[in-house]
């Protein structure tokens, strides 16, 4: 046993320090109020210390960190997206990822595995191609490929997928990654905290107060707070959130399920989408296979999970992966999804002075919190939209002008 | 299985049904701002709460009215929709 782990089990003293600071008190006002203990509030803080020294902050969270969408999601990092605007955001997210394990002194357990887009139909490989193009201009790794290299690189597929959806080829990404997000969701948390920024768990957000068009408190189950900046980051509650400011979006909740099996021996290395079926794969350092399909058709605000959701799933993965028909899912549940009409984010500043908005983030922001963190602690210190992030402000749906990222966001995530 | 109740067709498992959305009503878009256009096709309440939702029964392609809660996914009522006078 290590002689750390002895020592911390024989003393009464808990030698090691907490991860975080207790705060038992909130304090009467803040420079900046975070709404959100999830990995992007947590990134935004951590950034508002390190990079813009603004350090009078605190992050709200109603339960506890990372208990939303940040610790149900499946983790996949990639950049091989569709527009422009979306295909430079997050190469600078996967840019950023790389020396995260080094600055929080944590491990991520960052694990680049190489990502196929699986395309069995006509249709399907011709947005391959449009994606690749458009990936490749930015100076990303992406590539279409034949059915042998998928095959290549995950021997145990059945390429004709029970003969009624064959693969006729793939999108191949290779920077596609994992990583643990518990872990992303505490290193951020951690580096705030030792900056100064208070975290507060089990503090809900009840009401913002805003006069004459700009933010002035916050009210939370533990009392009033005074501030004149809040940022906004709860996902699945954005809606709520929206409505207590008198913002209207066209954000709706869905749940998204996702699945583990129990652990077995590594046989898969890459990570495996596939539109057409719905599903997506990977296999985690443990050994679980980590499953995921496409969203709840219809609205839902919580996170209940199905008996039709794994049903429908295994029979896909079957098509795909036949032998895996002894194996046992371990465990299954849902996060709830702040879906937008084109797929892309919602962020940036509001018509409400104060109010900056950090949400719309689906079922593809895990890998975003890097670069979320650092463009919204930049446009929360100097009241100005970050370059990267003018694609996505929420006037865009007042002015017609979409982001259209459905052709690379969907299932794949 | 989650049950819906079809008004023509009785209960069926809800894999028969689509969804359409909440109720909204239209503005006439030859007489409307631009920013009421817009706020009708891409805003929403996306906020828990009962709702009046347009589905579908597939099968049949029968469109009815449910009114169903949406923080516990409960429906509590469906029926043909009619033209109020
Ligand atoms: C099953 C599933 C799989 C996914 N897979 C992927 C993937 O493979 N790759 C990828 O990039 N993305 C994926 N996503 C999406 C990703 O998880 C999210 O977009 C991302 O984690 C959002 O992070 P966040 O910090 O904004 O939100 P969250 O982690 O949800 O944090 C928001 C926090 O706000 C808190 N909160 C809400 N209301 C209040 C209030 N009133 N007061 C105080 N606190 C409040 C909540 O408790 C919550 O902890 C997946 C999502 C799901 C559900």
């Amino acid at each position: 046993m290590p002689w750390r782990l002895l020592r911390f089990a024989l003393s009464d003293k808990h030698p090691e320090p907490r991860m975080f600071t207790r705060h038992d008190q909130l304090k009467p006002a803040y420079d900046v109020v975070i709404i959100g203990g999830g990995g992007h509030g947590l990134a935004a803080a951590y950034y508002l210390a390190r990079d813009h020294g603004i350090t009078n902050v605190c992050v709200l969270e109603k339960g506890y960190l990372g208990g939303g969408n940040t610790g149900r999601n499946t983790t996949i990092i990639r950049s091989n997206y569709l527009t422009p605007e979306g295909v430079k955001f997050y190469d600078e997210s996967v840019r950023l990822w790389q020396d995260l394990s080094t600055d929080f002194d944590l491990n991520l357990f960052y694990s680049n595995r190489g990502h196929f887009t699986l395309a069995h139909t006509d249709a399907a490989l011709r947005t391959s191609r449009w994606r690749a193009e458009v990936n490749k201009h930015f100076g990303i790794e992406s590539e279409v490929v034949g059915p042998e290299v998928v095959k290549k690189a995950a021997p145990m597929i059945d390429l004709s997928c029970g003969g009624h959806a064959p693969i006729l080829g793939a999108l191949y990404h290779a920077p596609g990654a994992v990583a643990r997000h518990d872990a992303v969701a505490w290193g951020y948390g951690r580096g705030a905290d030792m900056r100064g920024v208070e975290i507060h768990q089990r503090t809900e957000v009840l009401g913002i107060d805003v006069a004459g068009g700009k933010v002035t408190g916050v009210q939370t189950n533990r009392g009033r707070i005074a501030t004149n900046k809040v940022l906004c980051a709860v996902a699945g509650s954005t809606p709520r959130l929206l409505d207590m400011v008198g913002i209207r979006s066209p954000i709706t909740i869905h749940p998204l399920q996702a699945m583990v099996s129990e652990p077995v021996k590594p046989w898969l290395d890459p990570i495996l989408v596939s539109g057409s079926l719905h599903v997506y794969i990977s296999q985690s350092a443990r050994g679980e296979l980590i499953m995921g399909a496409s969203l709840d058709p219809y609205e839902v605000q919580s996170t209940r999970s199905t008996l039709d959701f794994p049903e429908g799933l295994s029979a896909h993965m079957l098509d795909m992966f036949p032998f895996l028909s002894n194996v046992k899912v371990m465990r299954q549940w849902a996060g709830m999804a702040d879906m937008t009409p084109d797929f892309a984010p919602i962020m940036g500043r509001t018509p409400v002075e104060g109010f900056y908005l950090d949400g719309g983030w689906g079922t593809w922001g895990f890998k975003a919190t890097p670069v979320c963190g650092k463009t919204m602690s930049y446009t929360v210190a100097n009241d100005r939209n970050h370059e990267l992030i003018t694609g996505f402000t929420l006037d865009r749906f007042r002015n017609f002008e979409l982001t259209g990222e459905k052709g690379a966001a969907s299932v794949g995530h | 299985m989650k049950i819906m109740t079809c008004p023509v067709n009785g209960p069926r498992a809800i894999s028969e049904f689509s969804y359409g959305g909440e109720i909204r009503t239209m503005p006439d878009p030859a007489t409307c701002s631009d920013d009421a256009w817009a706020d009708y096709i891409f805003n929403r309440n996306g906020s828990p709460g009962v709702k009046c939702e347009w589905w579908c029964h597939t099968p049949s392609n029968t469109w009815f009215v449910a009114e169903r809660d949406t923080a516990r996914d409960v429906i509590l009522r469906t029926y043909l929709y009619t033209v109020a006078s």
